[in-house]
């Protein structure tokens, strides 16, 4: 496997679906391509720096108002900026889950899945994830698995709708609808940061049904960073808050997705 | 396994450990306790402090003559001790539940282990610890670490169908392969099926027996000399993981009997394996296979002995529709010198197949955000003519308290094959559990 020692460094990780920023300068005058934007927004959003690490806290709200809380530490390390890259998740909570760790090697690419496995420290088992569907709840919350690891750009057209003062609306329809829940959706993508702050899902019928927004970013190392975004879930009446904390980039995280490190995490996988 | 009996009378001491686990369940979920005094001593020591509350009951769905009614009936504790240094981990995990079947209170130490990543291409684990490896799901071909059918059959949760092993294990991560090294100095078999819970076929008998026909084993208890050894060596090649095994012990659970055939024993036994696993078209796909030498019966004449076998698996997993999981395995057990076997038997003694086949289908779908899930894991084999179903549903109702309920559902057609032999057992259970 192609190993880039990164030296791209944009920014740092996005360690979950709209983390961080970039440093990217305001747009002067002509607005660039679309391509431009939608991979510049791609390396942002899920490729800063070489590596990253966060705390993240998610609260999963019911329409009827019941909590269930999720916290895990995950760690990101880029094989090849915007394209493949490793995650390693070591949950707290809730108790019934806590100590088990989820891995993940994404490969980007036509008709290539990704490599997911679990451990559970109760059986000391590694499994193997047999898990295609990316559009798939993750861990039980409104995020689908696609909003933490990234969306491959080439599974969508992209058309530049709106130039805003701040943002760019751009506008990204599935080459294969019939793997998606959705019939298109929008990204509002800031102009100075190219962090995206808001995404609209359209369903089939073209209602609005699913917005995750970027509520609040921080500067963290000299880049912006995504450290609290919600999700709703229109039709369930359900939403889910993520908050990233501890964020550091460029961490220097080492060869940790192995079943060595499943079965007894790194150590700044544990704290 | 440390037990109490008969301190207080049995029934009034099951429904009281009931009864306090439930309401100690019902508080702690309606008050939605904050500070936990236990939790806080530990925390000045720096040490992480969880664990469960549960209860469980389950009946009989049938008459079985050799058992009672009630299949498991217990109040649990587990505490999960967990303490980091700069040095290594410790950690301490125990059970404590009253058995309201056996009349008996229970102290399962599960985990006591120390912890150590002495240098960068080794890891070194100490002491009483869970230790799994291979590919197959709920088939075990490789993994010769010990079992707990008994907990397993009865309706206990699958973390107990893995029994604790007080072992050494060592790690070491070379470049172009990892080594695992396993030493257990006295042999630790399962917790196999003996008649105390399970009623079993017991082949001196010749027919299914139960509580008053437990099986008597001749146990190995020799510090270092009935040991066992496994070792594991793997390597990733493109997130397919290959891997070559070794074990040297004995049958896990009885493989013989002794001379007088008094007593079941537990003969040595050699296994040598090989598995692959990884991504095949929209799933994972995995295969096994594994050569037992039956050491004391190597020619296969010796028909108090398990003869030699070759073992193989072959399983795919795919997720075939939203939540929904499907995975499938195809198991053989060949019998070696099975014409010395078939020639050696007693008369009147049923004989085995050359072949076992068995299947497996395990259905996942989860529901409601992930919080409820059902899922059907059921064993058939072809060649024995028997089933063995377990339907488990689980809803998480908040982020400590789950409910569960399950069964263990066995038939076929003839009284001694391997699932059928417990067709009595078949049981249903209700359990609540709560986390913190």
């Amino acid at each position: 496997m192609l190993r880039k020692e990164s030296s791209a460094v944009l920014l740092v990780c996005a360690v979950f679906s709209l983390t961080v920023a970039g440093v990217a300068r305001a747009a002067e005058g002509d607005a660039p391509d679309v391509q431009t934007i939608v991979t510049r927004a791609n390396i942002v959003a899920y490729y800063q720096g070489d590596d990253g690490k966060a705390t993240v806290k998610m609260t999963i709200t019911s329409k009827a108002g019941q909590t269930r809380e999720r916290e895990f530490i995950i760690l990101r390390k880029d094989v090849v900026d915007g394209g493949d890259q490793n995650y390693f998740v070591y949950f707290q909570r809730p108790s019934d889950v806590r100590r088990m760790v989820y891995m993940v090697k994404k490969h980007v690419g036509e008709g290539k899945d990704d490599d997911r496995w679990l451990y559970l420290p109760a059986l000391d088992l590694v499994k193997r994830v047999a898990a295609s569907d990316k559009r798939t709840s993750f861990v039980g919350s409104d995020f689908v698995y696609e909003d933490v690891s990234g969306r491959g750009l080439d599974q969508d057209t992209h058309e530049l709708i709106e130039t805003t003062d701040a943002m760019f609306i751009v506008k990204n329809v599935p080459k294969k609808p019939e793997e998606v829940e959705f019939s298109y959706y929008t990204v509002a993508i800031d102009r100075k940061t190219y962090v995206p702050t808001k995404m609209d899902f359209y369903d089939k019928q073209g209602q609005l049904y699913r917005v995750i927004e970027s509520k609040d970013v921080k500067v963290i190392q000299d880049l912006p960073t995504v450290t609290r975004s919600v999700v709703k879930d229109l039709k369930t009446g359900g939403q889910t808050e993520m908050e990233f904390t501890n964020v550091q980039y460029n961490v220097g995280i080492g060869d940790i997705f192995e079943e060595r490190y499943l079965r007894r995490p790194p150590r700044e996988a544990m704290r | 396994m440390i037990v109490f009996r008969r301190i207080v009378p049995i029934h009034i001491r099951t429904v009281v450990l009931l009864a306090m686990t439930c309401s100690a369940i019902v508080v702690a979920q309606d008050e939605q306790v904050k500070s936990d005094p236990v939790r806080e001593f530990f925390e000045r020591f720096d040490t992480e402090y969880h664990g469960f509350y549960e209860a469980r009951a389950g009946y009989r769905l049938q008459n079985d003559p050799d058992e009672k009614d009630m299949s498991i009936m217990e109040a649990r504790y587990q505490f999960d001790l967990f303490h980091m240094r700069d040095w290594g981990d410790i950690k301490v995990k125990g059970d404590v539940y009253g058995d309201g079947v056996e009349e008996k209170g229970v102290f399962d130490l599960r985990e006591a282990n120390l912890f150590m990543r002495p240098t960068d291409s080794m890891d070194v684990k100490l002491g009483r610890q869970v230790l799994t490896w291979g590919t197959g799901d709920l088939i075990f071909i490789n993994d010769l670490f010990p079992k707990d059918w008994q907990s397993f059959f009865i309706g206990r949760d699958t973390e107990y169908l893995k029994a604790p092993s007080d072992a050494v294990k060592v790690s070491l991560f070379m470049d172009w392969a990892n080594l695992d090294v396993a030493y257990t100095p006295e042999f630790d078999s399962d917790r196999f099926i003996s008649g105390e819970r399970l009623s079993y076929w017991n082949p001196v008998l010749g027919d299914r027996a139960g509580e008053d026909n437990t099986m008597s084993v001749e146990r190995r208890r020799e510090f270092l000399e009935e040991d066992e050894l496994a070792l594991r060596l793997y390597r990733n090649i493109r997130n397919y993981e290959l891997a070559l095994y070794g074990y040297w012990g004995y049958w896990k659970s009885p493989g013989g009997f002794n001379e007088a055939m008094t007593a079941a024993v537990f003969p040595d036994l050699y296994v040598y394996g090989a598995s692959i696993r990884g991504t095949v078209g929209k799933g994972i796909g995995n295969a096994e296979i594994g050569y037992y030498d039956s050491v004391d019966d190597r020619d296969g004449d010796d028909f108090l002995i398990n003869n030699s076998e070759m073992r193989y698996l072959v399983g795919y997993t795919q997720e075939i529709a939203r939540d929904f999981t499907a995975g499938v395995q195809y198991y053989v057990e060949q019998m070696l010198d099975y014409d010395d076997y078939e020639n050696n038997q007693p008369a009147g003694m049923p004989k085995r197949d050359e072949f076992r086949h068995l299947t497996t289908l395990r259905l996942t779908k989860l529901l409601m955000n992930q919080n409820l899930s059902l899922s059907l894991f059921t064993y058939y084999s072809p060649s024995d003519e028997d089933v063995y179903m377990r339907p488990i549903a689980n809803y998480k109702a908040s982020d400590h308290l789950a409910v569960e309920i399950g069964g263990n559902v066995f038939f076929g057609d003839e009284t001694h094959t391997f699932f059928n032999q417990f067709h009595n057992n078949t049981n249903a259970y209700l359990a609540v559990r709560y986390s913190f």
